[in-house]
């Protein structure tokens, strides 16, 4: 019996990543790094018109050239970073804060709370995501808080979905019985039994919803509905340098190129978690 | 005549989670001679499956087979192409799994799926493996064999299902059959058919079959031949009636040790009358579905059960899957408030859900669920899972609750290291263990123990079981014990109770089960448990089978639910009248129209035919006819 007891010594639980992994946190640091001190390392002003010629090739003194006015593409990549991530990371963030925490809250409350939340969040989602946003911004004017709140809003039903789905399987199990036989409230169930049990797929959802947002944002900047210039993210870049995609300008490319590899990088990290944070679960 | 499968230093390592490579097959040869039922037993880990699905060529995900031969029928199966295995498996070699439920496709009918395989290897018309298919249904004991092929697998029933498998694998008259657990998700009484069929359908062919199976007494009524294994490597091999008589190694003789029933309740004394009841649960109804206008449920599945527990005592709960009996836990945990009726805890009224409960009403009802697995957090280590309840009941904190989980480890005999370990680096064993070990933590009166040891293997089991009672005997603790299983029950119960659809059928203490007359239902599930010899099943009456292969039917009303399958009854009274639950002479309850008079009698007539009927029967039954109340061994 002894014998029996004794297991092999506990495997250290460290937290390795894959090469892809490591590659995937490189670009996404390297993004973060650059939407906190891009507006500083910036070459030139981004509203400065500092060439004469219009979708300018590479040359010293401007790495990516220049954009439809002439404008310095590598100084306007780096201030758009922070929109870019700034706003879409909030955005979703405000979402699965919303989204998640109710969805939880139905699993655990099953049948009345569940079905309100559900059905609630059903009509939401009824609603053409891109037209009811394009509705609240012409109405209230485009700005940052407006754009943050507009895209959480559209994403909180999605989020909400996913959270109840995941939530109401972890709900079945015996170990939340226990905890309910306990007389544990509806906040402990959550915190303790529902979420770590989640983390996975959850993090999986908000790296997809990540990106979302990115191309929801960059959509929007594109009708002008965005961040408003002088100022751009990255999907208003694309739109005003969109004459330059027939020539292969670097103003048009260079900002889709930092969507690109944001968006992969993210995927990159968020697929490659290990133990229990990992898409797949460790059980 | 060279044997069908042929084994030779067979070798077969996993890989773990940090990439190494651990054997978990061993160096095990051996033969299966054509016309012979070969059972390979062993704990779970024990490489018992393994070894099976390699006589097919077959490695799990993360095993490989690293050496040795595997000769089938004069072929070289471990240096076959995947197209040659292909040809060969579903043809000539067939394996039926453990869960049927999940082996069948719930979006195409039966017949297609039976007789699939042998579309595929092409070795018979559509035509006439439909035909053959209806009379291996026939010939399997299937309800209604030229209709069941139209229907789903969600319409019939789990022991019809694991006998369907067993015509997709003789469909193709393959010349080995891989049984990998057949009977271990059934009810004992449903076991007893797909036994009796397997048995008949492999030796009136002549077939040749490996029989995996953990259950000492399954393999006794199958196997010509056992061979023990344990962690990958074989123990001991021998014809059944050696193994089962005379073993020769000492894992062998612990495992028929583990088999065999033994009492290991407290003896206590029986003062213990007087003593109040620490649980007392009058008159329960509870189900589930929308209810009517008086509250009653529209699916009942308790109805009207009452039952008392005094202090340091063990009420044992018996039934078939479907009977109401982790319902009853349900309720009395008050995670399933009751439609009607009240659950005393030391006398006072508890409200019916847990969430009205005080904390205190809380902390003195534990609960414990078999699957160990799915009962322990796995995000969370050990010392938090057991930590909690100190803290939420008795306000425990940092190093006081340090030491108390350590002390909790200690009283379930694991190492107070195991704080810092995740659920998921546990054996089922010590998880069963953390389980009862955080039900202790919060120091109950009553922990209501559902099927706890049946999903664990025999020795294991039997440790726990040892644990609890040791417990109870340690901290007087009263447990409601669940199961299916009658040994077990009558291992550590001081009193069973019988529950078949929802109402109470028997009622007393164990020594009372032992003794008649007893309620038709008991009896039922008394003959159903296999026993350690051969020729048990061949021995069965033909009244027992009978009753065992219906299923559980409810019925609306006061009425008997055992109405459909019972053997004693009386049309137009036991289907229409109210069932009196009436106190028999031996001190137990009987829900029955039949007095005690007329089931001894009846019980004595049985017994009296059973033996004339069938003179082969050298062993004398534990009782013998006309001998009326007597005792039963069991």
């Amino acid at each position: 019996m002894i014998a029996a007891q004794k297991a092999p010594a506990s495997a250290r639980r460290r937290l390795r990543l894959p090469l892809a992994g490591i590659i995937g946190a490189g670009i996404v640091a390297f993004w973060v790094l650059m939407a906190i001190i891009g507006p500083y390392i910036a070459p030139h002003d981004v509203g400065a018109l500092i060439d004469n010629d219009l979708f300018g090739r590479m040359r010293w003194g401007l790495p990516l050239g220049s954009d439809y006015l002439g404008r310095d593409v590598l100084s306007r990549i780096l201030v758009g970073t922070r929109y870019s991530i700034g706003v879409a990371a909030a955005a979703t963030f405000l979402a699965i804060l919303m989204g998640g925490t109710l969805g939880m809250l139905a699993a655990v409350s099953r049948s009345a709370v569940d079905m309100v939340l559900s059905r609630f969040f059903d009509m939401l989602i009824s609603i053409p995501s891109k037209m009811s946003a394009l509705v609240v911004i012409a109405a209230l004017g485009s700005s940052i808080p407006v754009l943050i709140a507009t895209v959480a809003v559209i994403y909180t039903p999605g989020a909400f979905r996913i959270w109840r789905a995941l939530s109401v399987n972890v709900n079945a199990l015996d170990f939340v019985e226990v905890a309910r036989a306990r007389g544990e409230g509806t906040a402990y169930l959550i915190r303790e039994e529902i979420l770590p049990n989640i983390l996975g797929p959850v993090l999986t959802d908000f790296g997809l919803r990540f990106v979302f947002a990115i191309l929801l944002l960059s959509s929007l900047s594109f009708l002008g509905l965005g961040i408003q210039p002088p100022n751009a993210d990255w999907g208003s870049l694309v739109r005003e340098n969109i004459n330059g995609l027939a020539d292969g300008a670097l103003a048009v490319v260079m900002p889709s190129f930092a969507i690109a590899t944001l968006t992969i990088g993210i995927n990159l990290v968020i697929d490659n978690l290990p133990g229990r944070w990992s898409s797949t679960g460790e059980r | 005549m060279a044997p069908v499968v042929k084994v030779e230093g067979l070798r077969v390592t996993a890989r773990d989670g940090r990439g190494q490579q651990n054997v978990i097959v061993n160096d095990v040869s051996f033969e299966v001679n054509s016309g012979e039922i070969i059972a390979l037993i062993g704990e779970s880990g024990s490489g018992k499956t393994t070894i099976a699905l390699s006589l097919m060529g077959y490695a799990r995900s993360g095993t490989r087979i690293a050496g040795g031969k595997v000769t089938f029928d004069r072929r070289e199966i471990l240096s076959l192409t995947q197209r040659e295995l292909s040809s060969l498996r579903g043809r000539d070699i067939a394996y039926v799994p453990q869960s049927a439920a999940a082996s069948f496709n719930p979006a195409k009918p039966l017949l297609k799926q039976v007789i699939e395989s042998s579309q595929i290897h092409r070795v018979m018309a559509p035509a006439e493996a439909r035909a053959k298919a209806v009379s291996l249904f026939r010939e399997l004991g299937l309800p209604n064999p030229e209709l069941l092929g139209t229907r789903f697998p969600h319409q019939v029933s789990g022991g019809q299902l694991q006998r369907l498998l067993a015509a997709m694998a003789l469909v193709t008259d393959p010349k080995l059959i891989i049984f990998d657990e057949p009977t271990t998700a059934l009810d004992v009484t449903t076991q007893i058919e797909v036994l009796r069929v397997f048995k008949k359908a492999i030796k009136e062919r002549g077939r040749t079959a490996v029989y995996v199976s953990h259950d000492l007494a399954v393999v006794a009524q199958m196997a010509d031949r056992i061979i023990v294994l344990r962690d990958g490597a074989i123990q001991e091999v021998n014809a059944t009636q050696y193994i089962l008589t005379a073993p020769k190694s000492d894992y062998t003789r612990t495992l028929l040790a583990a088999a065999e029933p033994q009492a290991r309740a407290v003896t206590r004394q029986a003062s213990g009358t007087a003593a109040a009841s620490v649980i007392e649960v009058k008159n329960i109804v509870a189900g589930y579905g929308a209810r009517d206008r008086e509250g009653f449920p529209a699916v009942p599945i308790l109805r009207d059960v009452s039952l008392a527990i005094r202090p340091g005592t063990t009420l044992g709960v018996i039934g078939e899957s479907g009977s109401g009996k982790s319902t009853l836990a349900r309720v009395i945990a008050g995670l399933l408030p009751a439609a009607r009726g009240e659950v005393q805890l030391n006398g006072v009224a508890l409200p019916k859900s847990a969430a009205a409960r005080t904390r205190d009403q809380l902390r003195r009802i534990q609960i414990v669920f078999q699957m160990a697995d799915t009962a322990l957090n796995p995000a969370r280590p050990i010392g938090r899972i057991l930590g909690r309840p100190l803290e939420f009941y008795h306000g425990l904190r940092g190093a006081r609750r340090a030491r108390r989980v350590a002390e909790l480890l200690e009283m379930v005999r694991l190492p107070a290291t195991m704080a810092e370990r995740y659920p998921g680096e546990l054996s089922g064993g010590q998880k069963q263990r953390i389980n009862l070990a955080r039900a202790l933590a919060a120091e109950p009166s009553l922990i209501l123990c559902d099927e706890v040891t049946s999903a664990l293997d025999t020795v294991v089991g039997a440790a726990i079981l040892d644990l609890l009672v040791e417990l109870q005997r340690e901290l007087g603790i009263a447990y409601l014990f669940i199961s299916h299983d009658l040994s077990t029950v009558k291992a550590i119960c001081d009193e069973v109770m019988i529950l078949y659809a929802g109402q109470i059928m028997e009622h007393g203490t164990r020594g009372a089960l032992c003794q008649r007359p007893l309620h038709p239902y008991s009896e039922l599930l008394i003959s159903s448990v296999p026993e350690l010899r051969q020729g048990w099943l061949e021995g069965i009456s033909e009244t027992v089978l009978k009753e065992a292969s219906g299923g559980i039917v409810r019925r609306a009303g006061a009425a008997c639910s055992f109405f459909e399958r019972c053997s004693l009854r009386i049309p137009g009274r036991c289907d229409v009248e109210p069932t009196p639950l009436r106190r028999f002479s031996k001190g137990a309850d009987i829900r029955c129209q039949r007095t005690e008079t007329e089931l001894i009698e009846l019980a004595a007539q049985r017994d009296a035919n059973e033996i004339s009927g069938r003179p082969e029967i050298s062993e004398p039954r534990d009782f013998g006819p006309g001998r009326g109340a007597q005792l039963i061994a069991w």
